[in-house]
């Protein structure tokens, strides 16, 4: 088997063992971009030659003894959201296009010492506005599995880059579903830890009482092994809870036999699509195999999530983006005629539509005289919402429900029909809004060949529970680390 | 028309910590621009702000020397609005929960007694500064290096009714903000500085007439002019039966008028709405109780105290509290030479002149409490005049030699009080006089001037006078 086909774990391993170095791997995975990447378009930038350069120091870190992480070594690609020292971060977005940062956020300081690979920057919905990656202002991703659909979004990039194997596995972000809806539409594992559980540091913000960090990767055991890197306790983030960080990765082979599994009804509602529904329902009778008992539960706040995401993650998105005012960095409009037409030419031709849409959607929730009929409401219903999983948790230990009501959908499908596109984020957006760990792990495919993710939602910082559950059902299924057919390649 | 002047201040303080707000960049003022910054106080893309928890001590020391109650979850909240000098696009102040609300603050004008209310005080960040070089056309530079410096803002209530009141509320907070370390109460620099929101009504209406803000007074003075201008501008709009437009003035000190900067209409909607990038913040009652136990004694009690300890006039007390390291100054001598009129004489004649001069505080004077005390009572021993001691003083204040009894010593400056040898001398000049002796005995009393300077003349101006002026008396009668 080629190198870029295998697992995180499965490479951790083999460096242990000085099978292999950690510059084979790189120059398998660089390879791999060389062939794939043109026609899956997950890579905005690609940085081989530092990589190369970081490759050889692991594997000199390991000639001379010195401490091994999981990831020492490992070529791994980031969401183009999370700056990174001296190497473009856009953010999907032509107001970006050209900023090098002058810092590194704080997980990719955290890989950088633990000894990773940066392969390079990966495509996004710009700003992380979007579920299809449709929305960069540079070029789409496509999906590997059918490549006429998309990878879902916003970190497309990220997902495609593992399911393509372009990259050992990588770090994607989530605000409303932006790590396990493009997880789920591209057979790949990506998880969504608590908020607070992984920095913020370093990651540009959408919506900053929202956004979370994660892995996404081609097994469980790989997320528990990246997640175990980044995260923990950060200064610079006030935000970040100070919790010691279990052995995620130690913990996963732990039994599961008296786990209470609860099925939230509100997931499996109309809309969702049939073969979605039995790929999940077959991954809950699995499951219960285990001896896990199941019980039928109800969020029923449900239904109002995706209204109250988008009143406050556009208010916070307002005043987040409102430093990209082409005085300091990034793009600026040349034919200005003084500082407001500067401010409007430069926010009006670097925005795409989609991050134009939301920046005015947010202004009006906080304007005076709509703060309290939106912001202030949205905030009540989040509580509410909030409350409803806390109910639930008393009686059971782990959710178990389908990520996105469909498998990934075709090219320009949703694009000129914005509240469809936010719809389809109703499975993974209160997850979010609570503040919950969350994971999408493969659980079939449609009879078209499309991945299925099934999502598992844990209570706050149960996320050793959380990558336990999802490794023993990941075993028993079997569906993780199927790789797409993609042109051009030998069979 | 006769009105009532309604006025309502909103003061910023610029916090003495060593560090900024939101970042661990320097305060420090008058670095090249640009260097104190990092990714948080420019707004680079991903930066996150994490509170210097000094910059709440400081905002909770002025809430409980302003009779304030103290927040105990207060909230960080954005204010956006577009400015280049604003390198997020919001300014990170508090909105809906301020650390501070509902104190209250005494001051004193012509004798009358009067209590200010205080809305509330909130922690701030500040903005940076914008440089247009005159030299380079259409071109325009940031200076990052104030932005995210801490600022406290003080509200008062709408509790002032005339200029002069609004002078000596500034002035008694600006003492308190500066006994309390927490701001320099530099107004030019403009680390304490202020805006007025000023209104007439008629006398006995229920309702408050429509105000203007007064932005831009950089001193005293200023305030005074400026809202006794913007008085008479509102009088004169009203008396012509017309309406006072809600808007912003600037107060142009050259020319001595305000202009408007911005209407109602033009008036920003803020937006506010609470940082989530940032913790509501918890101040426990073991804090606030740590914070009041710390407190330094105010400048009103320690006015007092002075009077009452040692019995110096309220003048003089007032004279020594202005600076709150004056009056540990005068206490320090006064623990060594226990005449606190005579000390406070010394420091507010001798010393204060000095350091005017130099333009230097007292902590910077050369003198120390110690070199005084030790000058002061060698005065009262009688090892020197006055008059030497004044030389002395001025001696060690240029030369920062803390040690008089030795100056004394090497300029043989000491009083010859030793009668023997002055007994001595007083028998020569006598001899030396004999019609003059006779003349002072005939009752040319004027006279005995004459013999004093002889002395005086053959010691130097080192003898004692009294001494000579006994030793005469016995003499001559
Ligand atoms: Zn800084």
């Amino acid at each position: 088997m080629e190198l870029y086909n295998c697992s995180l774990e499965e490479l951790w391993q083999r460096l242990e063992k000085g099978e292999v170095s950690s510059l084979e791997v790189t120059r398998s995975v660089f390879k791999r971009i060389a062939e794939v990447d043109e026609t899956v378009g997950a890579y905005l930038e690609i940085d081989e030659k530092r990589a190369l350069v970081q490759a050889e120091a692991a594997d000199e870190r390991r000639r001379q003894g010195q401490e091994i992480t999981p990831v020492t070594g490992i070529p791994l690609g980031l969401k183009d959201l999370l700056s990174t020292a001296g190497l473009k971060t856009t953010c999907g977005s032509k107001m970006l296009a050209g900023y090098r940062p002058e810092y590194d956020a704080t997980v990719v300081s955290r890989l950088r010492e633990a000894g990773a690979v940066i392969t390079g920057k990966l495509n996004m919905d710009e700003f992380a506005m979007g579920s299809s990656t449709e929305n960069s202002s540079f070029k789409p991703t496509r999906n590997p599995w059918d490549l006429k659909r998309v990878p879902g979004g916003s970190s497309g990039g990220s997902t495609a880059a593992v399911a393509s194997a372009t990259a050992i596995a990588t770090l994607g972000s989530d605000t409303g579903g932006s790590i396990r809806q493009p997880a789920s539409f591209c057979g790949v594992v990506g998880m969504k830890p608590t908020y607070g559980r992984v920095s913020r540091y370093g990651l540009v913000a959408f919506a900053s009482s929202l956004d979370q960090i994660g892995p996404v990767t081609l097994t469980v055991a790989d997320a528990a092994l990246l997640l175990g890197v980044i995260a923990g306790h950060d200064e610079r983030d006030s935000t970040s809870v100070d919790l010691p960080v279990a052995d995620y990765y130690g913990g996963l082979k732990n039994e599961i036999k008296d786990l209470r599994i609860g099925v939230p009804a509100e997931y499996f509602g109309a809309g969702l699509d049939p073969e979605v529904e039995a790929a999940v329902r077959l991954g809950c009778r699995q499951m219960a195999a285990t001896g896990a008992r199941f019980e039928d539960v109800s969020l029923p706040h449900t239904d109002y999530a995706v209204a109250t995401y988008y009143l406050l993650a556009t208010a916070e998105a307002s005043s987040n983006l409102a430093r990209y005012d082409g005085v300091k960095y990034g793009f600026r409009a040349e034919d200005a005629d003084g500082l407001i037409d500067m401010y409007r030419k430069t926010r009006a031709q670097g925005f795409g539509d989609e991050v134009k849409r939301r920046i005015m959607l947010g202004t009006y929730a906080l304007s005076a005289g709509y703060y309290d009929a939106y912001y202030r409401k949205a905030q009540q219903v989040r509580t509410l919402i909030t409350r409803d999983f806390d109910k639930v948790f008393a009686g059971c230990d782990v959710l178990v429900a389908p990520v996105c009501p469909t498998p990934a959908f075709a090219f320009g499908e949703k694009v000129d029909d914005p509240l469809s596109m936010y719809l389809s984020d109703i499975l993974t957006i209160p997850v979010n809004l609570a503040g919950l760990p969350a994971i999408s792990v493969p659980c079939g495919f449609t009879k078209a060949g499309l991945p299925i993710g099934l999502q598992i939602i844990a209570k706050p910082f149960a996320e050793e529970t959380l990558l336990k559950v999802a490794w023993h059902y990941e075993q028993m299924a079997g569906w993780s680390g199927r790789r797409p057919q993609l042109a051009g390649e030998a069979v | 028309m006769d009105y009532e002047i309604v006025i309502g201040l909103e003061v910023h303080c610029q916090l003495l910590t060593e560090t900024k707000i939101f970042c661990g960049c320097s305060t420090h003022f008058g670095n090249p621009p640009n260097q104190n910054s990092c990714p948080v106080c420019t707004g680079m893309p991903g930066a996150l702000p994490v509170l210097n928890r000094k910059v709440v001590d400081f905002a909770v020391r002025a809430g409980l020397a302003t009779a304030c109650k103290i927040t105990p979850n207060s909230v960080f909240a954005r204010k956006n609005y577009f400015y280049p000098d604003l390198p997020k696009g919001y300014q990170i102040s508090q909105f809906e929960l301020p650390i501070c609300i509902g104190g209250h603050l005494d001051i004193e004008v012509e004798g009358e007694k009067k209590r200010i209310g205080i809305t509330r005080i909130h922690m701030e960040e500040d903005a940076g500064k914008l440089v247009h070089p005159e030299y380079e056309h259409g071109v325009s530079y940031v200076d990052y290096n104030r932005a995210c410096v801490p600022l406290i803002e003080i509200v008062s209530e709408p509790d002032m009714r005339s200029s002069a009141e609004a002078v000596a509320y500034l002035k008694a907070l600006r003492e308190i903000v500066v006994y309390l370390g927490v701001c320099d109460g530099n107004m030019e620099e403009g680390s304490f500085r202020c805006d007025a929101n000023i209104s007439l009504r008629r006398w006995g209406a229920p309702e408050f007439g429509t105000r203007a803000e007064l932005k831009n007074m950089n001193s005293f003075r200023n305030v005074q002019r400026a809202i006794e201008y913007e008085v008479e501008r509102q009088r004169d709009i009203l008396d012509g039966g017309g309406q006072v437009v809600q808007e912003t003035r600037l107060w142009n000190v050259d020319r001595g008028v305000s202009m408007s900067m911005r209407g109602k209409e033009e008036a920003h909607d803020y937006r506010y709405f609470p940082d989530p990038d940032l913790l509501p913040v918890v101040v426990d009652e073991v804090w606030v109780e740590d914070v009041r136990q710390k407190l330094p004694e105010l400048p009103a009690a320690k006015r007092q105290r002075l009077v009452d300890d040692y019995a110096i006039p309220v003048v003089d007390a007032e004279v020594l509290t202005a600076d709150r390291a004056m009056a540990d100054y005068f206490e320090a001598v006064v623990k060594l030479f226990a005449q606190p009129k005579a000390v406070a004489n010394w420091i507010m004649v001798e010393l204060m002149k000095l350091i005017n001069e130099d333009k230097i505080s007292i902590t910077q004077c050369p003198i120390t409490p110690q070199g005084l005390g030790d000058l002061l009572s060698l005065i009262d021993e009688g090892v020197i005049s006055g008059k030497i001691g004044k030389q002395v003083f001025s001696q060690m204040y240029s030369s920062a030699n803390n040690d008089p009894r030795q100056l004394i010593e090497d300029q043989g400056l000491a009083q010859m009080s030793d009668v023997g040898e002055l007994a001595a001398l007083v028998d020569d000049i006598v001899a030396a006089n004999d019609g003059k002796v006779k003349e002072y005995q005939q009752g040319k009393v004027k006279l005995f001037g004459f013999f004093v300077g002889q002395v005086m003349k053959k010691t130097k101006g080192q003898a004692n006078p009294q001494v000579v002026n006994r030793l005469l008396k016995e003499k001559i009668g």
